[in-house]
């Protein structure tokens, strides 16, 4: 009897990622969402510049791969050709909360229907670990080798707070992926961002809390208790934006 | 719509460009180029067709990037410092073979320079729209009948080459009022079986891409498409030839520059000077051979620009150095006069009489 199995909406193709890396996991709960609501077949993914860049191999859905931060307008431009298609960004925190700010802020504003992932593993992984907008308070990378000062180079961006400051957004919450509990979460989550995209709904926004061992240094499981100890009290967990929610209210 | 009316250059591009089955129309306001998404944002929603006014030039070409991907026809449209900051976007185009239409209604630079025509922007088409090995078809329309033309032109270059194809228009062009006539064309539906619009289970994942980290992947696309821009050099290339057969000396000058040294060549003649005009349709790929042709018997170049001088290297190169190429310009957003244009050629002639100046 099989009681697990890769989805189907995933490739054969080996994943490139380094041991202990979440990416797969998330990978896992996109396609699983897709399988479940039916819909491989109508959907596009949109893959941004850094560790994800080659997802375009890993998902069987048509797929583009976007410049650096620039996947909500090109998710922009699918979703203005393509009404009825349902279209996803894929993208790491250099690319959605630095270089790419403003393509997410307006495509939030605009609240296109659109769904979009984002992993924050508080470091640029690609590139070998250097500071990301969303890198801690003292945290040690390779551009901030003595902590990260925020005297000098300012606070991490919390993303689901401040667009949740904007009444274009349909749905934000912040996930993590570092617990059986946390990934259970995580998928109805980012399965929920699908069904509110089928229902015309608007801009939703998952961002998943991950881990990077190898460019923080650390074992794949001691990786994952930072994400408990460090990441989570920063970035708190939850629901911050439902407009269905306020309809109620 | 085939009797002629009067329209702005600007709105002549915008209309010829829904002619083109265009539905997708992003921009981002600057002057003096800001009438094609006033035209846009007014004729879309009456068609069914999109105008989005993006956040940035960066999101437009990216939203251009996005419905291109998706295989239907789109444009945006920009003046210099906002094409520069589109250039990013050009190269991806480039890198993933995908078509699509971009105008640059150029003012003077560089920087923030003025808002007055210019050509300046001539080498950034031609040569550097962006970083990596591509090129895009450049046109060079000199009339309003010609934005309209050369746009829906355009849209079919981009299409059957799969890559970007630039209107090179100048202030002037944009805000000049004149009567024109929209034919509309049969529209080619040409097949892009490479678009994503979702695989309906029934094919594999299209990819839409410029990413090969294997550097002979990477080589070999560059090759295959500079085979591509080789079959594009020897087949599309444009021009108007205007009193070149006997002509000692050729005027070359596109745009509103061509249309100047039109009335300085007209003079010359009244003064029995053997003067021609080459008018460059397409800047890229550039009319080599008709100029060539003309370095058989012209034993002068004159290149007239809005510019400190770009388009004169082209010119020298295509002539192989067989003949001098003076260089007749207004810059920051000035234009030359006939008269000037007329010294020009009259100094010319006096250099050509008197002189025997080599290469």
């Amino acid at each position: 009897m099989i009681v697990f199995e890769k989805p189907k909406v995933l490739t054969d193709k080996p994943l490139h990622y380094c041991p202990g890396c979440t990416h797969g996991i998330v990978h896992r709960l996109v396609a699983q969402a897709i399988e479940e609501l039916s819909i491989e077949g109508k959907t596009i993914g949109v893959v941004p510049v850094g560790c994800s860049v080659m997802a375009y191999d890993y998902f069987k859905t048509d797929m583009v791969e976007a410049s650096h931060g620039r996947a909500p307008a090109v998710a922009t431009g699918l979703r203005r050709a393509l009404p009825d298609r349902v279209i996803f960004t894929y993208q790491g925190d250099g690319d959605l909360a630095s270089i790419g700010t403003a393509e997410t802020v307006h495509a939030a504003a605009r609240n296109e229907n659109i769904t979009v992932i984002f992993i924050n593993n508080a470091i640029y992984g690609m590139t070998g670990g250097q500071m990301a907008p969303t890198s801690l308070p003292g945290q040690v990378t390779q551009t901030s080798p003595y902590g990260r000062d925020v005297k000098q180079c300012g606070y991490p961006v919390k993303i689901c707070e401040m667009l949740a400051q904007l009444e274009g957004p349909a749905y934000l919450e912040r996930v993590a992926v570092n617990n059986v509990k946390h990934v259970l979460a995580a998928k109805k989550a980012i399965r929920h961002a699908f069904e509110n995209q089928l229902a015309g709904k608007g801009f939703s926004l998952i961002e998943v809390l991950s881990s990077c061992p190898t460019n923080w240094g650390m074992t794949p499981e001691k990786a994952l208790d930072w994400i408990e100890e460090k990441m989570i009290p920063y970035y708190p967990l939850g629901v911050f934006k439902d407009r269905d929610k306020e309809a109620v209210q | 719509m085939s009797e002629k009316v009067l329209m702005k250059g600007n709105e002549a591009i915008a209309e010829a460009a829904i002619m083109a089955g265009c539905r997708h129309y992003f921009g981002y306001p600057i002057t003096p180029q800001t009438e094609i998404a006033a035209y846009m944002a007014k004729r879309m929603p009456q068609i069914g067709g999109c105008f989005l006014q993006a956040e940035s030039e960066i999101a437009a070409i990216n939203m251009v990037y996005g419905v291109s991907s998706a295989g239907y026809r789109v444009m945006t449209s920009s003046s210099s410092p906002g094409i520069a900051l589109k250039s990013e976007g050009l190269s991806y185009l480039a890198g993933a073979d995908l078509p699509a239409l971009v105008v640059n209604v150029q003012r003077g630079g560089p920087g923030l320079g003025g808002i007055q025509p210019s050509q300046s922007d001539y080498f950034q088409a031609t040569k550097a729209g962006g970083h990596g090995d591509f090129r895009m078809i450049v046109l060079a329309p000199a009339s309003v009948q010609e934005m309209a033309n050369l746009t829906l032109c355009g849209f079919a270059l981009a299409d059957q080459y799969r890559m970007t194809a630039m209107i090179l228009a100048d202030g002037t062009m944009g805000q000049m009022m004149e009567p024109v006539s929209f034919e509309q064309p049969p529209l080619q539906e040409v097949e892009k079986p490479w678009a994503v619009r979702g695989t309906e289970n029934m094919r594999p994942h299209n990819i839409i891409n410029s990413l090969y980290l294997v550097p002979e992947e990477l080589e070999r696309k560059n090759v295959e498409r500079f085979a591509r821009y080789a079959e594009i050099e020897k087949k599309e290339a444009r021009c108007e030839e205007y009193h070149v057969e006997d002509a000692d000396i050729i005027v070359v000058g596109f745009g509103i520059a061509a249309r100047v040294a039109k009335s300085a060549v007209d003079a010359a003649r009244a003064q029995g000077i053997r003067v021609g005009l080459i008018r460059p349709i397409t800047l890229w790929p550039f009319p080599k051979e008709a100029l060539y042709r003309a370095a058989t018997h012209a034993k002068r170049f004159i290149s007239v620009e809005l510019s400190m001088g770009q388009m004169v290297e082209d010119i020298s190169l295509a002539i192989h150095c067989k003949a001098p190429v003076d260089l007749c310009f207004r810059t920051g957003g000035m234009i030359p006069s006939p008269e000037q244009v007329l010294n020009s050629i009259t100094d010319a002639k006096t250099k050509i009489d008197t002189e025997r100046t080599p290469c």
